[in-house]
């Protein structure tokens, strides 16, 4: 097992395109990390300097002890798996599992032990000497996975590995992953353009954008406590509502206004975000995210003045949750990041006309709205997200 | 959501499948009963008329990617399966979603892997089998291709004048760049050994591989092959001034592989007297277009090169008798094809057209007449070269095309989308 460290790396192709910019990035002995972003982000530019399947331009890339910018891939001890998820029908469980070893010559002695290691830990066992047909769905899962393991490498390189599964084996893969990747505790760096997989499966994420690293941390902190407008609305789904508001100090709190409507800003606000106290006077970008929100008709008189008014475009009953989509009057938050995640998501599910933007909203169960209605909507404004409106960068 | 088609003209008639029927269920009168290879989604084949198509269940942004990879890659003369077409917004009865399908064309004169391994292998046609597939990977790595999953369940054969083609099948893993550097494609030939070693393996197991033949081995073989063959397209030579004769059999040696040479680049002056060259390799087919311009035979490469060299013994042949004609090349190419090529393809009775291709016919009846001619110790003619050929020979084969049907006709390879909007109870 290994530490990966990028040190201010560099990638330029010899076109010219700059693919990754100083990237400084720590993933700890063990961690399983996922590296996140839309497509030419330089994700995967970047598990593949780990790999050595790409030259490094400039910084130092470290694995272990060792700078490797010059290592050849077979010198670094790392493992690109899940190339292929096929199982071969004649070949037993120990030989899809193994043949890998045997290309390359191991004894035989050591095969059998690595097989019967990696079999252990995903129970498979009492079925080495079966044929794939004759294993469960998920039992073939791990066959595929016990080939990674029996690799035993010190870090474990895997490049968007289930984009080509359908949607339910994803799923499954997903789970079986995370599962065998935890027991073995090898170094990990995943990289997947879905940030479901992200938030599920790593130790921590490593969200991207153009080259440039958006932030790092533990899925929750990225969720809770985004840098900036992008990874604010590239983590979680739906993403993140986001409306443009003018802020006005009154006394130790403040008053937000959208469009026609006016929020009160409670001093605890500005408490936790020193830096809020600035933009007084000023319009900012407000984020909330669904489940801030709620039918303000079942919050009887409370917070009278933390209400946003809305049409219903949309409702989706899905039993614990009604997820309400609604056209709110305000100002769009428009940036080079907006339109992008626009671009990946489908422009029409986050820009409204003119004057409105279209937010969503997780209502509890009983509420009663129905499509075309006017709603009132409760919002929990301490948690809103406070993003300068030109920057992006969020507030602190 | 609507059914949307998006295609070529040659996938007009596909509309009418049953497209709110998951793959796996299609019924029997729908599918074409031909050889598959291991693949991760479900794949059926197709026929409509005389052409058969290929059918893969796959996610829709998958679906586009291929497609769009596969038109780019044929439109860099890199030998795969033609796209046809994509269908999206595909519903079952009860309006559950199903997958989005990617449509190919099926190659006819085919061989997956497990029928070429499995009959009776010579050593010769195994080297000429693995020669094929690393072509093919070089031939991608030059247009800047990467595989990630090369395989031979991702790879046909077809034969090419005694040797073998390879076609890509499967580009759903892959990536197009401007190029790619050594890593990248170290990574696509250890992928590539990988899985054949496992591919061969299983034959083994299931006891289709010919024993003496070691999967290993095999699969250990194809990185210095590549080797060789990619340090042959992309070395410098160091040419004489006086000498030209390393740099005309270098180009000679390249051209012999299917590769034209767009420019020497002179790298500047190394020995005293010497001048540095590297032949920037572009696209291969040298052999086929010359022939298409000459004759309008769409054939392989290797096909290619034996027909031309036919042409021009033929040309040499009415020099000799006097024929003025015969100076003009394309003039003398236009009679070899209705005076030799044409009628050995229409003397072969319809019930063996299957067999093999009709410039692999051609082929093989000239090598048969060599043959011949060799035990006799005299030209053996060509009438009698072809009726032996026919009776002891080629009703002996077995049939390699999928369906009756002929290659003629060139298809539009200009997509439009076809959009068919029905009302989900009506697919």
């Amino acid at each position: 097992m290994a530490k990966v460290e990028f040190k201010h790396v560099e990638k330029v192709y010899e076109n010219g395109f700059h693919a990754v910019h100083d990237l400084n990035l720590d993933i700890a002995d063990g961690e399983f990390l996922v590296l996140v972003g839309p497509s030419g982000c330089g994700k995967s530019t970047a598990l593949r300097m780990i790999a050595g399947l790409e030259d490094v331009s400039g910084g130092d890339l470290v694995i272990g002890d060792r700078r490797v910018n010059e290592l050849p891939p077979q010198d670094r001890d790392i493992a690109m798996v899940f190339q292929s998820y096929a199982l071969y029908p004649h070949m037993s469980v120990a030989d899809n599992i193994a043949y890998g070893l045997k290309l390359r010559k191991m004894p035989k002695q050591e095969i059998d032990d690595r097989i019967k290691r990696a079999a252990d830990m995903l129970e498979l066992t009492a079925n080495l000497d079966r044929k794939p047909a004759q294993l469960s769905g998920g039992q073939r899962q791990r066959v595929a996975m016990g080939r990674a393991i029996v690799r035993q490498p010190s870090v474990f390189l895997m490049d968007e590995p289930l984009s080509n599964l359908d949607a339910k084996l994803r799923v499954q893969m997903r789970a079986e992953i995370s599962s065998v990747v935890r027991s073995l505790g090898t170094t990990t760096v995943y990289v997947t353009h879905d940030q479901v997989e992200a938030m599920t499966m790593g130790d921590r994420m490593a969200v991207m954008k153009a080259g440039f690293l958006q932030q790092a941390g533990s899925p929750q902190e990225v969720y809770d406590h985004p840098n900036n407008i992008f990874v604010a609305q590239f983590v979680g789904s739906p993403p993140m509502n986001l409306v443009k508001g003018k802020l006005q100090r009154e006394g130790d709190g403040a008053t937000l206004t959208i469009g026609p409507s006016t929020l009160a800003v409670p001093a605890a606000v500005f408490a936790e975000r020193p830096g809020l106290a600035d933009y007084s006077g000023r319009t900012v970008a407000v984020g909330a995210r669904s489940e801030d929100m709620d039918d303000a008709s079942l919050k009887g008189d409370a917070h009278p003045n933390s209400r946003l008014n809305g049409t219903v475009t949309l409702v989706e009953a899905l039993g614990s949750e009604i997820v309400v989509h609604f056209d709110l009057d305000g100002e769009k938050v428009e940036t080079e990041d907006t339109k992008l995640l626009a671009q990946e998501i489908g422009e029409e599910e986050i820009m409204g006309d003119e004057g409105t933007v279209k937010w969503v909203a997780s209502f509890a169960p009983r509420s009663r709205v129905r499509m075309g209605d006017a709603v009132e909507i409760a919002v929990d404004v301490e948690r809103l997200h406070w993003f300068d409106a030109d920057s992006g960068e969020s507030i602190r | 959501m609507a059914l949307k088609i998006t295609g070529s003209l040659d996938g007009k008639d596909l509309v009418f499948l049953p497209w709110s029927t998951p793959l796996e269920e299609w019924p029997a009168e729908y599918v074409v009963a031909l050889p598959r290879g291991i693949s991760r989604h479900v794949v059926r084949f197709t026929r409509i008329g005389n052409k058969v198509f290929a059918v893969k269940e796959i996610g829709a942004q998958l679906a586009d990617h291929e497609y769009a990879l596969l038109r780019r890659l044929r439109k860099r003369g890199v030998p795969c399966v033609k796209q046809i077409g994509v269908v999206h917004g595909r519903e079952d009865a009860d309006g559950n979603p199903l997958d989005s399908v990617l449509i190919t064309r099926h190659l006819q004169f085919s061989l997956p892997y497990r029928a070429v391994f499995s009959g009776p292998l010579r050593e010769d046609t195994l080297n000429r089998l693995v020669d094929a597939l690393v072509l093919l990977l070089v031939r991608l790595h030059l247009v800047g291709f990467v595989w990630k999953d090369c395989s031979l369940s991702n790879t046909l054969f077809r034969r090419d004048a005694g040797d073998f083609a390879a076609y890509l099948v499967d580009a759903e893993t892959g990536e197009m760049h401007d190029s790619i550097g050594a890593g990248l494609r170290g990574y696509d030939i250890e992928t590539a050994m990988t899985n054949i070693a496992g591919e061969l393996m299983d034959l083994q197991a299931g006891g289709k591989l010919p024993e003496h033949l070691d999967p290993v081995e095999i699969a250990l073989d194809l990185p210095p092959r590549y080797e060789r063959l990619w340090n042959l397209l992309n070395r410098p030579v160091s040419v004489s001034r006086e000498d030209r004769h390393e740099l005309d059999s270098h180009i000679r040696k390249l051209n012999e592989l299917g590769f034209d040479i767009a420019e020497l680049q002179v790298d500047g002056s190394s020995d005293a007297g010497k001048v540095r060259m590297r032949a920037q390799v572009v696209d291969p087919g040298h052999h086929s277009r010359r022939l298409m311009r000459l004759t309008g035979l769409d054939v392989g490469e290797n096909q290619a090169r034996r027909l031309l060299n036919d042409i021009d013994s033929y040309r040499a042949g009415q020099m000799a008798q006097g024929n003025a004609s015969a100076r003009d090349e394309q003039v003398c190419a236009h009679r070899w094809l209705t005076e030799v090529f044409e009628p050995v393809a229409a003397a072969v009775p319809e019930s063996l057209a299957g067999k093999l291709e009709p410039a692999e016919i051609y082929h093989e009846v000239m090598e048969h007449r060599w043959f011949l001619s060799e035990r006799l110790g005299h030209d053996a003619g060509q009438e009698a070269a072809l009726v032996s050929y026919l009776e002891d020979v080629l009703s002996n084969k077995p049939d390699e095309q999928a369906v009756l049907g002929s290659r003629s006709g060139r298809v539009s390879d200009e997509t439009q989308e076809i959009r068919l909007v029905l009302p989900p109870s009506s697919q």
